[in-house]
């Protein structure tokens, strides 16, 4: 069953035009990559899904149970509460608050309580801070976080910063995750232990996962399928074992990074 | 967890009882004279405008220069209500008609303009204000340059004290909430926040009226305790002055706001006969803070508890060092 | 029809006088993206040695202008160097914060030491009086001086952007200061020379406007200021040509609503104008629109 249908999707800034005519499909409980050289629109591509900028033409389609939410020309809190979730490839953690409120705040979209609630700390309030607080530590529980919840983000080391990014995405309650190259920067021990992470949140969450990725190890590992992008377009899209064998992939630019992965 | 959330509340309440009691008792003895409780009073207005602007540009992020606009319309509102009506509860409702005037202004300029990043949004805000000044300046309703006089003086302690610690309390409140992390989390990373479900501009739009609403109080109490308001005692300057508090107490931090509060309404009486001296002053204490100590005295921590403990150590290290 | 025309030309010289300050706006903003809240200040003081040139050491008209261009250069890159040279990486909010004491400072200080009261500049003599009649229109020696400054100036300043050294410079820090830096720019000096530039147009707006409406005071730098700010914002913030559109649209609308309108509203109409271009498009009339890189 297709959780998320992108059709034609085109983008283009002034005369470059950095998305053409990509058409991605992804069935529900997939983990899917999406790969590519340097500058060939696989942050534009999640941009695009997640509403920083509005595509030129083309339709994005999430199918959440029954129903069917277009997404594009949405604003990115819409998109978020449609139940698409990201992170962000330069970490964008709330730096001076702290862990526990990143997590929390992420979640703020299910809140209950009212404005006024929130000014007079009415029954509702207590309540659903209660919630939120239970449910947050036992967010940052998996990762091993819980215990930091009152660190500042920015005090986290560099790893543990990246978990969190991922947390935050979960917090918001999503159907569909967009993970923007979650192993960069880690080493290859760090990176093996984030390839186990996912897989056991796709599971444990019950969620679609779309990801983008240098780091072929992890993606050969973990994705079922594989996107490649090349100059904005999709030039290949198959199984691991397929992407590795395509002439036109390695031609691009997995030359013998695909071989030795 | 509820018994430690009562004990709380029933802690709070007492010591505002207190803090109430012991200074009415003193005003009704005669102790605190008539140039104290002015002082008192420009401390509690101050401190109204201080937390409401603390909560626009210190914890949502959005620089505005216009909060003097809001207090204004708050200021001629309840003046005008009250000149007709001169009545405990015409004052009440003067307050209020006074406060939901400002936050609907505050609305109204705030949907538009707060889709404007950091210097744009400050000298928007500006001109704002200053179309707000020069609105009142040509309204029959207002009297124009003459400004209105012999305003019913309505705000007394009792009044001063609840809006005051009303105010406090709401917005420290509201700041704990999710609403208020929302607002927060925008002034951290607004793309961010937005990809995290948060309808940046919504809450935006939110702080800025609860600030307009709350400096809308302000400026009630002030025409009902100061009895004359003239426009041009809205401008620029008292925008600045505002800013000055909120920057020096630290943005993002409602007890700094106080306490800088306070100081200032101190050293300002003091300079009242030298108002040059007293904005070269503020002008340098702005330049100093910025270049030496840009968060200010609290930064956007709160007093606490801990903090005294911390000092204490401090002082009591015998070695005489600095952690 | 002739009172139009005066109007027009009334507003080419109040036009001229808001070109020269947004110059110095514009400019700055481009460099740093500060937005320069003593340049007014800058202006006023100008205005003020213009004055003491001219009554104390009776100088004439042109070696006081020149003089006075000469210490706002000083301060204007006095101002850099001490409140905005070290806050080069701080937040927007530390850094306009730190602006609006430089020039409240200013202000203030100014107003200590010669007392608010208004001066007025001393009359003036010879050729300086003479007006021109076309028709019915008048223009006074004034307004044509203002003009023909104004126009040199920025034919000046044009030459000094687009054809020197410096000026090349000056156009690299605001496009990337770090690849500036890299390609061995001296981006302190860079930044220096602009406010120099500035600060200099706006002393000779000073001396200027202490000419053509004779009265100065230490606050006469703040509404002209925001007007020209608003000149600078209209035409594009940070794009030269723009500022100088934006004078004289702002100087033109000024008069007009003063003289076919109520003159009570003429401040409010320029503020009104600020916000509408903020809302509608903010990166005014020449301006391209760029986005923040997620």
């Amino acid at each position: 069953m297709s959780i998320l249908k992108v059709s034609k999707l085109t983008k283009s800034f002034g005369g470059l035009t950095a998305v053409s005519n990509v058409n991605i499909d992804i069935k529900s409980g997939e983990l899917v990559g999406l790969i590519g050289p340097n500058g060939a629109g696989k942050t534009t591509v999640f941009n695009l899904l997640t509403g920083i900028y509005a595509p030129d033409s083309g339709n994005i389609v999430l199918t959440k149970g029954d129903n069917e939410i277009s997404l594009q020309g949405l604003k990115p809190y819409a998109i978020c509460k449609s139940g698409l979730a990201r992170t962000f490839q330069n970490i964008r953690l709330f730096k001076e608050l702290s862990v526990l409120d990143n997590v929390r705040i992420s979640m703020h979209k299910n809140v209950q309580y009212s404005l006024l609630s929130g000014m007079l700390h009415l029954k509702s309030y207590t309540q659903e801070e209660k919630r939120l607080f239970d449910q947050s530590v036992e967010l940052l529980k998996i990762f091993k976080l819980d215990h930091k919840m009152n660190e500042q983000a920015k005090n986290l080391p560099y790893g543990e910063q990246r978990h969190l990014e991922i947390i935050r995405a979960l917090a918001t309650d999503p159907v569909l995750l967009l993970l923007d190259e979650p192993a960069a920067g880690m080493n290859p021990a760090e990176t093996a232990q984030l390839t186990e992470t996912i897989a056991w949140i796709r599971k444990n969450f019950n969620l679609t996962i779309l990801l983008i990725e240098h780091d072929m190890a992890l993606v050969m590992k973990i994705c079922e399928r594989i996107y490649v992008l090349d100059y904005g377009m999709v030039i290949a899209n198959g199984t691991p074992s397929e992407i590795k064998a395509n002439k036109r992939v390695i031609e691009a630019y997995l030359g013998e990074d695909v071989e030795n992965a | 967890m509820k018994n430690e959330i009562k004990m709380n509340r029933i802690k709070k309440l007492v010591a505002l009882l207190l803090a109430f009691g012991v200074v009415q008792l003193l005003v009704s003895v005669g102790i605190l004279n008539d140039y104290i409780m002015a002082t008192v009073s420009t401390i509690g207005i101050n401190i109204i405008l201080a937390v409401s602007l603390n909560l626009i540009t210190g914890f949502t992020g959005q620089f505005s220069l216009g909060h003097a606009g809001f207090m204004s319309i708050g200021a001629y509102t309840c003046a005008i209500i009250t000149l007709r009506n001169p009545t405990t509860s015409g004052f009440v409702a003067g307050v209020f008609a006074g406060a939901l005037m400002a936050a609907l202004v505050g609305f109204v300029v705030g949907l538009p303009t707060l889709r404007l990043r950091g210097d744009y949004l400050a000298i928007a805000t500006l001109g704002m204000a200053e179309i707000i000044r020069i609105v009142f300046l040509n309204l029959d309703i207002t009297n124009g340059a003459a400004g209105l006089s012999n305003i019913p003086e309505f705000t007394n302690w009792m009044w001063l004290f609840i809006f005051t610690s009303g105010t406090v309390l709401i917005v420290t409140n509201f700041i704990n909430s999710s609403h208020g992390r929302a607002c927060i989390s925008i002034r951290e990373d607004e793309i961010a926040a937005d990809a995290m479900g948060i309808n940046s501009t919504r809450y935006k739009v939110t702080a800025f009226v609860i600030g307009a609403f709350f400096a809308g109080i302000a400026g009630a109490l002030y025409a009902s305790r100061f009895y004359v308001l003239k426009p041009d005692a809205f401008g620029f300057l008292k925008s600045i002055d505002i800013l000055v508090i909120v920057v020096l107490g630290g943005l993002g931090s409602i007890s700094g706001s106080i306490i800088a509060a306070i100081l200032l309404a101190i050293i300002t009486s003091y300079l009242q006969s030298f108002p040059e001296i007293r904005m070269v002053i503020y002008s340098v204490t702005l330049i100093v803070i910025m270049l030496f100590r840009p968060q200010g005295l609290m930064g956007s921590e709160e007093l606490s508890k801990s903090m005294f403990k911390k000092w204490g150590r401090l002082l009591n290290r015998k070695d005489g060092g600095v952690a | 029809m002739e009172q139009f025309l005066q109007q027009i030309i009334n507003g080419i010289s109040l036009g001229s006088i808001y070109a020269l300050i947004a110059l110095g706006y514009t400019m700055v903003y481009g460099i740093i993206k500060l937005i320069n809240f003593a340049h007014c200040d800058v202006y006023m003081l100008g205005a003020y040695v213009g004055y003491l040139c001219m009554t104390s050491f009776h100088l004439g008209f042109l070696p006081s202008m020149l003089i006075a261009m000469v210490f706002c250069i000083v301060v204007g890159i006095t101002i850099e160097k001490i409140a905005y040279r070290p806050l080069r990486n701080a937040t927007r909010i530390a850094v306009l914060i730190t602006a609006i004491g430089v020039s409240l400072f200013i202000e203030y200080g100014t107003m200590f030491f010669v007392k608010a009261d208004i001066r007025s500049y001393p009359p003036l003599t010879g050729f300086m009086t003479q007006t021109f009649k076309l028709g019915d229109i008048n223009i006074t020696m004034q307004q044509v001086i203002i003009f023909v400054v104004t126009i040199l100036l920025m034919v000046l300043l044009q030459f000094v952007v687009k054809r020197t050294k410096i000026g090349k410079a000056m156009r690299a820090v605001s496009l990337d200061r770090d690849a500036a830096e890299l390609m061995g720019i001296s981006v302190d000096t860079t930044i220096s020379f602009t406010f120099a530039l500035g600060s200099a147009l706006a002393g000779a707006a000073g001396v200027l406007v202490g000419i053509y409406y004779n009265s100065i005071n230490p606050l006469m730098g703040v509404l002209p200021g925001l007007k020209a700010f608003v000149a600078a914002v209209f035409g594009g913030i940070g794009i030269i040509p723009g500022a100088m559109i934006g004078g004289y649209f702002i100087g033109t609308v000024e008069v007009m609503v003063a003289g076919y309108g109520n003159s009570m509203f003429k401040d409010a109409v320029v503020f009104a104008i600020l916000i509408l271009i903020l809302i509608v498009k903010p990166s005014g009339l020449l301006g391209k629109e760029t986005r923040e890189k997620v």
